[in-house]
């Protein structure tokens, strides 16, 4: 699996806040540096099983892997806590899965089957796991970010004392919806009503089209100056950084009720969907290139640098997982189709 | 019982229901300080604050989008749409996701939040400010979509779509809010997907909803005089759920049918009605089903292009006439 290969040119993680602070990274446990190495391979070998599954047929319409990605989700969601939501797009399945949604249940939504996590009505897109604070993947690009805004303020309004951590991809920051729901996000946040976490994933493009040729202004955390948001670009490569970042801004983010924005510089090192084989738009040598900074692999170095476990403390961890990853590809293969009663069911209350 | 008005009796039932119940709460343009542009929402800031009663930026899918938001946590939003013209800023929202949360989580989520806001035309707004949006909404499964047109009806299926558990999408007679009728002093509600006899008769069958149920109801006092024929009407009021029943059974009776919309005839409500008739009381009727309905134009200003753009009295008489094969 060369995806967790230990890369030895390792580049030192950086993270530069937009508004002027450079926080410290934090020296991590060794156990917990080894908790997110579980946690990062165990979304790449989910998603590499994935990638087999729709080549093979079996899982169909869209799939969007979260390869390159899993430090920012990875990081962040350490930082959740009991009244806490998330809402995210259609890359979501490593949200659902670090939330705490069985593979099974996720692998056989994928599968199209009646035991996985939405009955297989949603499929890859619109994983949801409300008991886990998973209010749901959304298909339509942008079209979620207000539903985030409002469930903000509904916690701020009930006085849960949670936060939403609102992920949306850099595609989506040029649709006017994110542009309506930040106005409104700041606007409530004076008055305290929106503890909203925004989680702008940088991962350079919107579908094929990267920053450059989607705006004149590419500095995409500063659309967020517009609306009165406060925000911060952070290494989205490295999973610390993300970790370091998603404490300290959620205490301030649910003390306050409000918002604040992280941008999160990552890359899609896989393609934007499973039918996305040419790349036309990138080349060769700029995924080759990313590799280096692999998150998983930059993750890798630091354990073994500092000396929190060696190269056998991590291949255990690989090889725990890979059975757990067998066995929700099995159960999906296994599992039945949803009953044709489900055609009908969850369009209305009584339906 | 009290007389009230079209307007009294929303803005009613969403304060009794803001009273009951500290999960509703209302957003729109201007409907706090500014008491709303109908003055449906006058006085409801003063008397809950602006945490319930939330003035909003023009910025139709984002507080839509954030209304649905605000539901999926338990919250029972009202989104008031200064006219539902400019819903379609707010579509996506509504239909990508109000209409199919529920579906698409597997029933994990839903959005049980109401929209309203006055729908239809007649008073000069032209083009981009007419529209009647029941057919297009209605088409969405996952979505309920009414439009009283009494007073009655107007505080009824205002409470009943607060309490309902799904987005429901009241179309509200624009023109008139300010028309009195009695509404009950004690609670209740007017359930959905039941239609309602508007006026009992034998001869021909006249369906509407909105504004052009009062029209069919003088509509049928003239057939009463002019040609003896006595007409029942019927306002359809809730469209999406649909009363079949009601409508069939008064086919089944007078064997003649008259369905008369506001909006564009193609693909809309009273194709529906035309279409549900001859497979449910083929066998009971002796005529074709007329259906009555806006000009297929974009809404014109000129006072008379406008009122050439909508049904009127004449035209219903005539359809009436064709189907009771009378001399038209």
């Amino acid at each position: 699996m060369a995806t967790t290969q230990s890369t030895s040119k390792k580049r030192k993680a950086t993270s530069s806040g937009a508004n002027g602070s450079k926080p410290d990274l934090p020296e991590v446990p060794a156990e917990k540096l080894l908790e997110f190495y579980r946690q990062m391979v165990y979304v790449r070998l989910f998603e590499e099983a994935c990638q087999r599954g729709f080549r093979q047929g079996r899982i169909g319409g869209y799939l969007h892997v979260y390869i390159g990605q899993e430090a920012v989700a990875v990081g962040l969601l350490d930082a959740i806590q009991e009244p806490d939501r998330v809402i995210t797009a259609y890359r979501d399945h490593a949200h659902a899965l670090l939330l705490g949604s069985p593979p099974n249940a996720v692998m056989a939504e994928l599968y199209g089957k009646g035991t996985g996590l939405v009955k297989g009505k949603g499929g890859s897109m619109h994983l949801f796991d409300v008991p886990n604070k998973l209010m749901g993947g959304y298909g339509i690009v942008g079209g979620h970010i207000p539903l985030g805004v409002g469930m903000a303020y509904a916690m701020a309004y009930e006085k849960t004392g949670g936060l939403v951590q609102l992920y949306f991809g850099d595609g989506a920051i040029h649709n006017g919806a994110f542009h309506e729901a930040a106005n409104l996000a700041g606007l409530w946040g004076q008055s305290g009503l929106s503890p909203t976490l925004f989680i702008l994933e940088n991962n350079q493009y919107g579908m094929g089209t990267s920053v450059e040729r989607a705006t004149a202004n590419t500095d995409l955390g500063s659309k967020f100056d517009s609306y009165g948001i406060q925000h911060e670009k952070v290494d989205g490569m490295d999973v610390v950084a993300m970790y370091e970042a998603a404490h300290r801004l959620s205490e301030q983010v649910r003390t306050t009720g409000v918002p604040f924005a992280i941008e999160a510089m990552t890359y899609r090192i896989a393609p934007h969907g499973a039918a996305d084989f040419l790349e036309k738009y990138r080349s060769k040598e700029e995924v080759k290139e990313a590799r280096q900074r692999d998150p998983i692999g930059l993750l890798e170095a630091r354990i073994i640098d500092s000396k929190s476990g060696d190269e056998s403390t991590l291949e255990a961890i690989r090889e725990e997982l890979r059975p757990i990853i067998e066995e929700s590809v099995t159960f999906a293969e296994e599992s039945p189709e949803p009953v044709l009663e489900e055609l009908y069911t969850d369009v209305y209350a009584d339906s | 019982m009290a007389t009230m008005t079209y307007r009294e009796a929303i803005r009613s039932a969403m304060a009794d229901e803001m009273e009951r119940d500290e999960r509703v709460v209302v957003l729109g343009e201007d409907i706090g300080l500014y008491g709303g542009t109908h003055l449906v929402t006058d006085g409801l800031l003063d008397r809950f604050g602006p945490t319930r009663v939330i003035d909003t930026p023009i910025a139709e899918g984002g507080f839509t989008g954030a209304a649905i938001g605000m539901a999926m946590m338990g919250m029972r939003p009202i989104v008031e749409m200064m006219t539902w013209n400019f819903s379609f800023q707010a579509a996506d929202q509504i239909i990508q996701n109000a209409a199919k949360l529920r579906y698409f989580s597997g029933g994990q989520a839903s959005a049980p939040l109401v929209i309203r806001g006055p729908n239809g035309g007649g008073v000069q707004l032209s083009a981009q400010h007419t529209h009647s949006l029941e057919g297009f909404y209605a088409h969405f499964p996952g979505l309920k979509v009414v439009a009283p047109v009494t007073p009655h009806d107007a505080k009824g299926m205002m409470i009943e779509a607060i309490r309902d558990p799904d987005p429901v999408l009241i179309l509200e007679a624009g023109a008139l809010y300010g028309t009195k009728g009695d509404v009950p002093d004690e609670e209740f509600a007017v359930e959905f997907g039941q239609a309602r006899v508007a006026r009992e008769g034998s001869d021909v069958t006249l369906i509407g909803y909105g504004r052009q149920v009062n029209m069919l109801l003088k509509v049928a006092e003239k057939l009463q005089d002019d040609e003896k024929l006595s007409a029942e009407v019927i306002d359809i009021r809730s469209i999406r759920p649909f009363d079949e029943d009601t409508l069939v059974e008064s086919v089944k009776k007078t064997n003649r049918a008259v369905v008369v919309e506001e909006q564009w005839r193609w693909f809309s409500v009273a194709s529906e009605v035309a279409a549900l008739l001859q497979e449910h009381a083929f066998d009971y009727l002796d005529a074709p089903v007329e259906r009555v309905s806006g000009a297929e134009v974009p809404a014109p200003y000129a006072r008379n292009l406008e009122a050439a753009a909508f049904p009127n009295e004449n035209q219903i008489m005539d359809a009436v006439r064709r189907v009771a094969y009378r001399r038209v």
